[in-house]
């Protein structure tokens, strides 16, 4: 029984085809991420399955119902959260009220201070950031901050664009390592896209490798590692 | 000195409604990035409706009483923000993924479909009318400076309107979700913002102010006519880019500004004739120096 399944998906920029055919399954807790070349489709694929594109055809389940051509707010709504590539936070928005606006959808004060509570446990350089405008924090608080964003509206599936882009490499272990935490800790599901397909590959349980459109392997992290393959296309020899 | 006080005192009122309606350019253009022309003929029918409601208003409240001219103000807002709210969904919404440029020229027409069907004789008729007196006419004298009551309501109304939409942007959960929106449309959504739904509502504010605007202006100057929002919406939507288009309080400073400005030109002996004319060049001068606007910030055009 899969959280989120995908099936022969078609996605157009105007007449050019983007994706031809891209399949995926994703089953609830687990870590699954798309690794591939630039320009290959990835964040298309984020962008089709959150709403934000359209689909031309094929089918998007999440939970048992079909969500493809959805709008965006009520894709959210089921519990699809979405932190896009380039992170787009709100730079004229302060810290805290970008986190209010992730919580958009939420009513209920006391679950919405609790989760402020437990975005400012997982980053704490966000408490200390709370009235700034957003626009001024460093790309890897942004980063962050997109990342707290998406968790103040209570996502049981996060899917993250690159979300090392940018950062220096200390910190994308970091960020890497708290996805982590927010996986096993919330149990909340992760679809994560990545350049970076070492990293990707060691949180990930399972990983698909997208090339021009299509999804061309699927397989376990550690499977998908010791590909040769892969090995040479994606992971530096 | 109390010549100078007089015209600042007359400039500022002017400028008053001159901010009320660049306030609501400014927001259209903050969320969808185009100009509302038809923004100028809601400011029209915002007289017009006042027009019409003072006869009704006055069976109920003392005629000449404060609270009468508020409740037709108010009215009047109301019947605004439910016409521009139309006017997006039927005119601007259908062509959301169009080109501006599209959009735009979809703005100048409905301008023009309010203007010419309002002149019709079946509707309100080319012929300027009277304004109906809301407020008694009593002119205080301070120091020399004469200033009316409708003045002075002028300056209270507006106060507490620009009050009104400070708190409404800066502190209320709709408010953040506009400047959201307006900053990055598809960062919103994806925050399970109805983008559909902000913009109805920037709409329903932006008129509602422009309503405001057209009661106050004919509650100054007494005449209305279908065509009355041709050049005073020009002139505040001129405020709005002096003051950085998309900036709201650099619309409110635009709109004051440019009031004065236009009101000292037509005091001089000589330039009155060219005050609409020194105005504008006093925009282009500020222009030239910041390009921006006032209180824009330069930006680099979103992609
Ligand atoms: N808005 C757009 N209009 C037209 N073409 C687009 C648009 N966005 C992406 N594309 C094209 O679609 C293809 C897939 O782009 P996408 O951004 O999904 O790739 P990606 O795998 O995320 O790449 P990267 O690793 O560089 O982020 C690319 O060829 C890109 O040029
Ligand atoms: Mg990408």
């Amino acid at each position: 029984m899969s959280l989120l399944e995908v099936r022969d998906l078609h996605v157009n920029y105007g007449a050019i085809s983007v994706l031809h055919g891209v399949s995926l399954r994703v089953a609830p807790g687990e870590i699954v991420t798309l690794i591939g070349a630039n320009g290959a489709g990835k964040s298309t694929t984020l962008r089709t399955l959150s709403g934000l594109v359209r689909a031309r055809a094929g089918t998007v389940v999440f939970d048992g119902k079909p969500i493809a051509n959805l709008p965006p707010h009520e894709i959210v709504r089921l519990g699809l959260g979405h932190v896009p590539e380039g992170r787009m936070i709100f730079a004229n928005l302060t810290v805290h009220e970008n986190l209010q606006m992730g919580a958009y959808l939420q009513h209920d004060r006391t679950a919405i201070a609790r989760e402020f509570d437990y975005v400012f446990s997982l980053f704490p350089r966000l408490k200390e950031r709370e009235r700034q405008i957003a626009g001024t924090l460093s790309g890897g608080e942004q980063q962050m901050l997109a990342i707290g964003r998406a968790l103040m509206g209570r996502p049981r599936f996060l899917m993250l664009d690159e979300p090392s882009l940018g950062i220096a490499p200390l910190l994308v272990k970091a960020i890497f390592q708290k996805i982590t935490e927010i996986n096993r800790e919330r149990g909340i599901t992760v679809l994560l896209v990545e350049q970076n397909a070492n990293l990707a590959l060691e949180v990930a349980h399972r990983g698909y490798v997208m090339e021009t459109g299509r999804i061309l392997l699927e397989n376990d992290s550690a499977t998908l590692r010791a590909d040769p393959q892969v090995r040479s296309a994606y992971l530096g020899g | 000195m109390t010549e100078f006080l007089q015209q600042l005192l007359n400039g500022l009122s002017l400028g008053a409604i001159y901010a009320l309606i660049a306030l609501g350019y400014t927001m259209v253009y903050g969320v969808l990035r185009f100009i509302n022309f038809a923004h100028s003929d809601v400011f029209m029918l915002g007289a017009f409706a006042g027009y019409y409601l003072a006869p009704i208003v006055a069976r109920v409240f003392p005629s000449g009483s404060v609270a009468g001219a508020v409740v037709v103000l108010l009215s009047a807002m109301a019947i605004c923000a439910v016409i521009g709210v139309t006017i997006e969904y039927l005119a601007y919404r259908p062509l959301r993924r169009r080109p501006r440029l599209t959009v735009l020229i979809t703005a100048i027409g409905v301008s023009l479909l309010i203007e010419f069907t309002s002149q019709h004789r079946l509707v309100f008729g080319p012929s300027p009318r009277t304004f109906p007196q809301l407020l008694d006419a009593r002119t205080l004298d301070i120091g020399g400076v004469a200033i009316g009551t409708t003045q002075i309501v002028v300056f209270v109304l507006t106060a507490v309107l620009l009050a009104g939409l400070t708190f409404v942007v800066q502190s209320t959960k709709v408010g953040t979700a506009m400047r959201a929106v307006s900053f990055n449309e598809q960062a919103a959504a994806l925050m399970g913002v109805n983008i559909n739904r902000i913009i109805s509502f920037t709409f329903a504010l932006g008129s509602a102010l422009a309503g405001a605007g057209g009661v106050l202006f004919a509650m100054s100057y007494t005449k209305i006519e279908p065509l009355m929002g041709v050049q005073t919406g020009l002139k505040a939507f001129v405020a709005a880019v002096l003051g950085g288009i998309g900036n709201l309080p650099g619309a409110a400073l635009g709109g004051i500004v440019l009031g004065v400005v236009e009101t000292f030109a037509g005091g001089v002996q000589g330039l009155s004739n060219y005050r609409d004319g020194i105005a504008f060049a006093v925009l282009i001068l500020i222009l030239l120096f910041r390009p921006a606007g006032l209180l824009g910030r330069a930006q680099v055009e979103k992609v």
